[in-house]
C-alpha cells in the first residue's frame, strides 16, 4: 500500500517463476506510440494476472484503444517491450490468436446472417486448437443461452436490437473461449437499461471463466462496477492505479461530512472525517443533525485527477495519486 | 502453453486449422450464396442481368439481323457482350465493391482476429462471387438454348472451351478486383470503378467488333483481360466460320491461354500483398471512424 513519489511509474516485477500460472498474461513495459510527431502513448507499463478484470479508464484521446490495439496484435508500435501470454503480439501467429478474444463494435457487417449460423461459422475456426485445458470452440447453442440470445437464435443479425447486437458481439469474442478477451469502449452509445445488462454479462463471465479481461473505458461507473483493478490513463501514461476503493482513498480530501445545524444544510471535505466529526460535535453538540460521512466517489477521484494532469501539473498528480501496489 | 507459437502451434494442428479454415470459407461462402435463393434482395441483386438480356434478345430476334456492315448476328453478339459483362462486373467491380465495404463494416477485422481468419474470408468471397457469375452464365446460357439462331450449344467444345476460358478469366480478373478493392479508400471513390470499366467495355470488342476500332486501340483493348474473355466465349458458342471477323482471322486461343495466363499469376502474385497490407491498416479505430463518416453522410 506504499504510496510512491513521482517518478518512473511502474509495477514491481513480478517474481520470475517456472510456473506458466504465475507468469503475468499480460506484461507491458515502457509502451511509446508515436503518429509523426505526436506522442499518444508515452512510456506506459503495467501487468495483468490471470484471471483478473483490469480496465484502462481515461478521458477520450488518452491513448486507451491505441494501446488495446497494440495489444491486440492490430497495431504496432513505436517502442517498448509487450507481451501477451507469453508472446510479442507484434508477431502472435495463429495459435495465438486462438487465445485471445476481441469483442468488436459491430456495425452492419453479417446483417443477413442468422445468429446461430454466424457463432457456429466463425466457432468452427477454434476447434483444432482445442485442448484438454480450454475445450474450443464454445458450444454454440450454450454460448446463445450464456449471452441470452436464446429466443433470437435463428433471427436474422440486422433484426437485432442495439443491446442483443452487443451481446452478440461478446458471444463472437468469447466464441473460442480465450484465456485474454479484450473489450474496447464496450457500452458506448448505450442505455442505462442495456449497460446494466451488459455489466451482468461480464459478471457472469467472470464467474464462470478463467479468462483474463482487459476493457477500456471513460464511463467510471462501468470501471467502478467491473474492474479489479483501474489504470487511469491521461496524456499517454498511467497516472494512477489501484482498485476503486484504494483511488478513492488517495484523495486529500478522502470524505464528504454534511450535517445540519438550525435547519441549515452544510457540506464540508474533510481529509480525517473522523477527527472533524468529533471537533464538530464538541464545538455544536446536540445540535448537530442529518449527519452523513461519504467516502469520496471514484468519479470525484478521478476528477480531480484529471483536472490536475491537464492543468500541467502530471508530477502533482503523480504525487498524490501514485501507483497504489498491491 | 508459454509461447503461442509453440506447443500448440506446430506441425498437424497447423494443417488442422488451415483445413478447418478451408471448411469455414466453404461454408461462409456458401452461406451468403444461399441468401441468392432465400432473400429476395439478394435475387435482385443478381437477376436484373439475365432477364435484361432476354428481354433484349426477344426484341431483337425477331430481326435476325447482322451488325451493319459484320457478320455479327445481333443476338449473338448481345448473349455474349451480356455475358463477358457479366463475368466482368461481378469479378472486377463486384468483388472489389465489396472488399472496400467489408473494410468499413468491420467484417475483415473479424476475419482479422480470428485464427487463419483471413483465409476463409478470402475463400468465402471467392466462392461467392464465382459461384454469382456461374449463376448468371448458366442462366444467360439456358436463355441461349432457345432458337435464337447463331450460337452453337450442341457441340461437346462449346462447354470445354466455355469450361477452361471462364475459369481462366476468373484466375485473371478475381485479384484485379481484390486489388482494387484494397487500393480504394472508401465504397464512394469505386464508383469511379465503374466508369472505368465502362471504357473498358468500350475498348475490348465486347458489343462492338474490335476490328472497327482505330489500330492503336485495338492494341490497348487487347492488352486487358476483357477481349480475350470475349473472344474467347465468342469462339465457344459461336459457329466457326466467325473467327474471319475477328484479328488475325482466328479465334487465337493460345494468345488467349497466353494473356489470360499472364494476368492470373501477374494478379496472384500482386494481390496477397496487397490484401494483406490493407487488413494491417484496419483496426477497430478505423471502423469506428469510418462509421462515424458514413453515419454523418447518412448511408
Amino acid at each position: 500500500m506504499a504510496l510512491k513519489e513521482a517518478g518512473p511509474l511502474s509495477e514491481p516485477g513480478l517474481p520470475r517463476s517456472a510456473d506458466p500460472d504465475d507468469e503475468p498474461v499480460i506484461d507491458v513495459r515502457d509502451l511509446r506510440m508515436r503518429y509523426g510527431k505526436t506522442d499518444v502513448l508515452n512510456g506506459v507499463s503495467f501487468t495483468a494476472r490471470r484471471g483478473e478484470v483490469l480496465t484502462l479508464l481515461g478521458p477520450n484521446g488518452a491513448g486507451k484503444t491505441t494501446a488495446i490495439e497494440i495489444l491486440e496484435g492490430f497495431r504496432i508500435r513505436s517502442a517498448g517491450q509487450v507481451s501477451v501470454l507469453g508472446v510479442d503480439p507484434a508477431h502472435g501467429g495463429e495459435a495465438w490468436r486462438a487465445r485471445i478474444g476481441v469483442v468488436l463494435q459491430s456495425w452492419r457487417d453479417h446483417g443477413k446472417w442468422r445468429v446461430r449460423e454466424l457463432l457456429a461459422n466463425l466457432g468452427s475456426y477454434y476447434a483444432p486448437y482445442s485442448s484438454p485445458e480450454a475445450s474450443r470452440p464454445w458450444d454454440t447453442d450454450e454460448l446463445i443461452a450464456l449471452v441470452g440470445l436464446a429466443e433470437h437464435a435463428h433471427k436474422r443479425i440486422r433484426q437485432l436490437s442495439g443491446g442483443q447486437r452487443r451481446r452478440l458481439d461478446v458471444a463472437v469474442g468469447i466464441v473460442g473461449r480465450p484465456e485474454l478477451l479484450f473489450l474496447d469502449e464496450p457500452t458506448a452509445g448505450f442505455d442505462p437499461a442495456a449497460r446494466r445488462e451488459f455489466h451482468d454479462l461480464v459478471h457472469r463471465l467472470t464467474d464462470r471463466e478463467e479468462a483474463t479481461i482487459l476493457l477500456t473505458t471513460h464511463d467510471l461507473d462501468e470501471a467502478e462496477k467491473l474492474a479489479d483493478r483501474i489504470l487511469i490513463l491521461a496524456g499517454g501514461a498511467i497516472i494512477a492505479a489501484g482498485s476503486a476503493d484504494e483511488l478513492a482513498r488517495r484523495m486529500p480530501a478522502a470524505a464528504e461530512v454534511r450535517w445540519s445545524r438550525d435547519g441549515q444544510r452544510f457540506v464540508h471535505s474533510a481529509g480525517d472525517p473522523a477527527g472533524f466529526v468529533s471537533e464538530l460535535f464538541r464545538q455544536y453538540g446536540g445540535s448537530v443533525e442529518d449527519l452523513e460521512v461519504s467516502r469520496v466517489s471514484l468519479e470525484d477521484t478521478y476528477m480531480a485527477l484529471v483536472r490536475q494532469f491537464e492543468s500541467g501539473d502530471g508530477q502533482g498528480a503523480e504525487r498524490n495519486f501514485g501507483m497504489v501496489t498491491s | 502453453m508459454t509461447d503461442g507459437a509453440g506447443v500448440i502451434g506446430v506441425g498437424p494442428v497447423r494443417g488442422r486449422a488451415i483445413r478447418a479454415a478451408v471448411r469455414a470459407g466453404f461454408n461462409h461462402g456458401w452461406i451468403e450464396l444461399s441468401h441468392c435463393f432465400t432473400m429476395v434482395e439478394d435475387a435482385f441483386e443478381i437477376l436484373p442481368l439475365p432477364l435484361v438480356s432476354v428481354v433484349i434478345l426477344l426484341a431483337v430476334d425477331s430481326k435476325n439481323d447482322h451488325l451493319p456492315g459484320t457478320h455479327f448476328l445481333i443476338s449473338s453478339t448481345i448473349l455474349v457482350g451480356m455475358l463477358v459483362m457479366n463475368v466482368a462486373f461481378n469479378g472486377m467491380i463486384g468483388l472489389g465493391m465489396r472488399l472496400t465495404a467489408e473494410r468499413e463494416d468491420g467484417t475483415l477485422l473479424r476475419a482479422k482476429a480470428t485464427p487463419n481468419g483471413m483465409l476463409g474470408y478470402l475463400i468465402g468471397r471467392i466462392v461467392v462471387v464465382s459461384g454469382t457469375i456461374m449463376l448468371t452464365v448458366v442462366s444467360l446460357l439456358i436463355v441461349g438454348l432457345a432458337p435464337f439462331g447463331g450460337l452453337a450449344l450442341g457441340r461437346a467444345m462449346t462447354w470445354l472451351t466455355l469450361t477452361w476460358v471462364l475459369a481462366l478469366a476468373l484466375l485473371a480478373i478475381l485479384p484485379i478486383g481484390a486489388v482494387l478493392g484494397s487500393l480504394f479508400p472508401s465504397v464512394r471513390s469505386a464508383t469511379v470503378l465503374m466508369l472505368g470499366s465502362f471504357g473498358l467495355i468500350g475498348i475490348s470488342g465486347i458489343f462492338y467488333p474490335i476490328t472497327h476500332l482505330p489500330t492503336w486501340l485495338q492494341w490497348v483493348g487487347q492488352a486487358f483481360p476483357l477481349y480475350w474473355l470475349g473472344l474467347g466465349v465468342r469462339s465457344a458458342v459461336l459457329p466457326g466460320n466467325l473467327a474471319a471477323v475477328e484479328i488475325g482471322h482466328s479465334w487465337r486461343h493460345l494468345a488467349t491461354a497466353g494473356v489470360l495466363g499472364a494476368w492470373a499469376i501477374a494478379g496472384l502474385v500482386l494481390a496477397p500483398i496487397l490484401l494483406r497490407r490493407a487488413a494491417r491498416r484496419v483496426s477497430g479505430s478505423s471502423v469506428a471512424a469510418r462509421r462515424e463518416r458514413a453515419m454523418t453522410r447518412g448511408i
